[in-house]
């Protein structure tokens, strides 16, 4: 993708981006999609306003740094509850269409 | 009885006025009436909260008392998980999803006596100002019918103010426990930004998501909160830091206490039936001593642009999970494996919970990183140094909670923008990670119906026990949190 801001999003963006997003999008409605990510990228580019070069992003509110735990086993196996949940198991293993021909 | 705060309800119970068999059944009575109309609740816990409301009465006959909440009626907002009690997040994705365990909120209220009558409405992933973006429906406000309870807790929020339940758990990343509680009328706190554990309460933007408690008045917030705060070693973004005792300061005087008015919050563009509930607010802390002074926050305009590139990038990412393999919704007769999950997703997510995926996965895409996700997290610096300037001076921020009272259903779905600009106060001290309150502190007349008017103060960070007590204070002297929609 081209490094443009200009806050307008053309329909193959919309297309681009539904797909790096996993999500399809019905051809009747690419066009509502540009047009709505177009406004919200527009009330985005408000941010240009004020010269950030010099300001540190911000990392974390309170500026904690991440914990590290013991490395020793803290969760039991469960595998049997969180499959029960899963649209298709066989075995053990999740099922999904194949992915080698 | 439903007209009682949580904590008269338990002076109650330990009176033995009524059992807490009576009072959830009340409460259960309450939702059956009222809930087709409202839509606040997407399922009832009843007889298992029955069963534990008996087992509460029992162990109160033998002196066995598990907690400061023991026997009392509470409802968990959709987006806490729930241990064999389906927990949709409002949205089809999760329609059939019966988590395997429970939140760490929903483990800790269980554990100090609370007994759940069910799950609250919300918008899809908590992705909403009004509510109406729930699968399940919209929820309708209890003061107008025709008018939105707000969002994203806006089933929370309709459930307490009608009285359906005494309290709930709420969840707030740009207001969305704040802003319901001001158009229905109730307290709502969102706590420091890590105070409340976030396991178990599905990811929307987790450098933004806070649970806190909703109820009618501050004085239950803090005996929520009691229970609700605490490190947890399952949450990696839990603050280590021991919890106060929220109730125990709820007495102390306000005298002397210095809050900051935002010359940017009361310009022009303020709804006039806002500002003056709030001139009467600042008039009533006045008397209790309270000191106000003029600060700026010169930044607090650019924090609506930079929520919607922080919030939509970091839903993109949280929400990439659901895959349509391990659980969820999965589509009919996949044809390969790109097809199951993009027509998982499709079918699965609504059509804000999509525009947001999408806007996050252009603004973190190679080439735009840094011109929006990078520039709003430097906006996201600037605003929370307005703020440590700000408490230099003062030990509160006094505001609005929303621009306007509840708007009308439907009034703005059209443009999301539009919608998105109803955050503009509350979304703020989710950038910073700052602790705020919303306060019922008025009323205004609208196309006949009476409308609440919510007061927001902002505190410093870990500030939770003195806003919980300045807000008590306030409402010692006032009676806008007892009003009860007709």
């Amino acid at each position: 993708m081209a490094d443009e801001t200009d806050g307008t999003v053309g329909n193959d963006i919309v297309e681009q981006v539904a797909h790096l997003a996993r999500i399809q999008i019905d051809p009747d409605s690419v066009a509502n999609y540009a047009a709505e990510m177009s406004g919200v990228l527009q009330l985005a580019a408000q941010m240009d306003e004020v010269d950030t070069s010099s300001v540190e992003p911000m990392a974390h509110p309170t500026h904690a740094v991440q914990r590290l735990r013991e490395d020793v086993v803290t969760e039991t196996d469960r595998r049997d509850a969180f499959q029960r949940i899963a649209p298709s198991t066989e075995n053990g293993y999740y099922l999904v269409p194949p992915v080698i021909e | 009885m439903h007209t009682l705060s949580l904590a008269a309800m338990r002076t109650a119970l330990d009176g033995g006025e009524f059992s807490s068999v009576e009072l959830c059944q009340h409460f259960i009575d309450r939702i059956k009436q009222q809930n087709e109309q409202l839509n606040a609740f997407v399922c009832t816990t009843e007889e298992q909260a029955l069963r534990d409301a008996r087992e509460a009465d029992q162990k109160r006959a033998s002196g066995d008392i598990s907690g400061a909440l023991h026997g009392l009626p509470i409802a968990h907002k959709d987006i806490f998980c729930t241990d064999g009690v389906t927990t949709t997040c409002g949205s089809r994705m999760l329609q059939d999803f019966v988590p395997p365990y429970n939140a760490t909120v929903v483990e800790k209220l269980k554990a100090a006596g609370a007994i759940c009558l069910g799950k609250t409405n919300m918008d899809e992933f908590a992705m909403g100002s009004s509510n109406e973006n729930s699968y399940f429906g919209a929820v309708r406000n209890p003061w107008d019918n025709n008018r939105v309870p707000g969002g994203s807790s806006g089933g929370s929020a309709a459930a307490v103010a009608g009285r359906l339940v005494p309290a709930c758990t709420g969840t707030d990343t740009g207001g969305s426990i704040r802003q319901p509680a001001a158009f229905c009328g109730i307290t709502g706190l969102k706590p420091t930004y890590g105070r409340v554990s976030r396991y178990g309460m599905i990811a929307f933007a987790s450098s933004l998501d806070q649970g806190g408690p909703m109820a009618t008045t501050a004085e239950d917030c803090a005996l929520l909160l009691n229970e609700m705060a605490g490190f947890d070693e399952r949450d990696s973004t839990s603050i280590e830091r021991d919890k106060d005792d929220y109730v125990s300061s709820l007495g102390n005087s306000v005298k002397g206490i210095k809050v900051g008015l935002p010359r940017q919050y009361f310009d022009a563009g303020l709804d006039a039936s806002i500002e003056a509930g709030l001139q009467q607010a600042i008039k009533e802390l006045e008397k209790l001593g309270v000191e106000f002074i003029e600060i700026d926050l010169a930044n607090q305009h650019l924090s609506v642009p930079a929520y919607y590139i922080v919030a939509p990038a970091e839903c993109s990412s949280n929400l990439a999970r659901f895959d349509g393999v391990r659980y969820g919704h999965r589509c009919d007769n996949p044809q390969d494996l790109e097809d199951l999950y993009k027509r998982s997703r499709a079918e699965g997510f609504g059509r804000e919970v999509k525009r947001r995926i999408l806007v996050g996965t252009y603004a973190l895409s190679a080439g735009y990183y840094d011109a929006y996700y990078l520039k709003a997290q430097k906006i996201r610096s600037l605003i929370s140094q307005d703020f440590s300037q700000a408490f230099e001076q003062v030990d509160f921020i006094l505001g609005p909670t929303t621009p306007s009272p509840a708007f009308k259903i439907g009034e703005k779905t059209g443009d999301p923008v539009e919608m998105y600009l109803n955050d503009i106060f509350t979304i703020p001290a989710n950038l910073a990670g700052l602790p705020g309150i919303s306060v019922p502190c008025g009323e205004v007349q609208s196309d006949g119906a009476s409308l609440p008017v919510g007061m927001q103060l902002i505190g410093n960070y870990f500030d939770e026990a003195r806003l919980l007590n300045i807000a008590h204070q306030y409402q010692k002297v006032t009676d806008w949190h007892t009003r009860i929609p007709a």
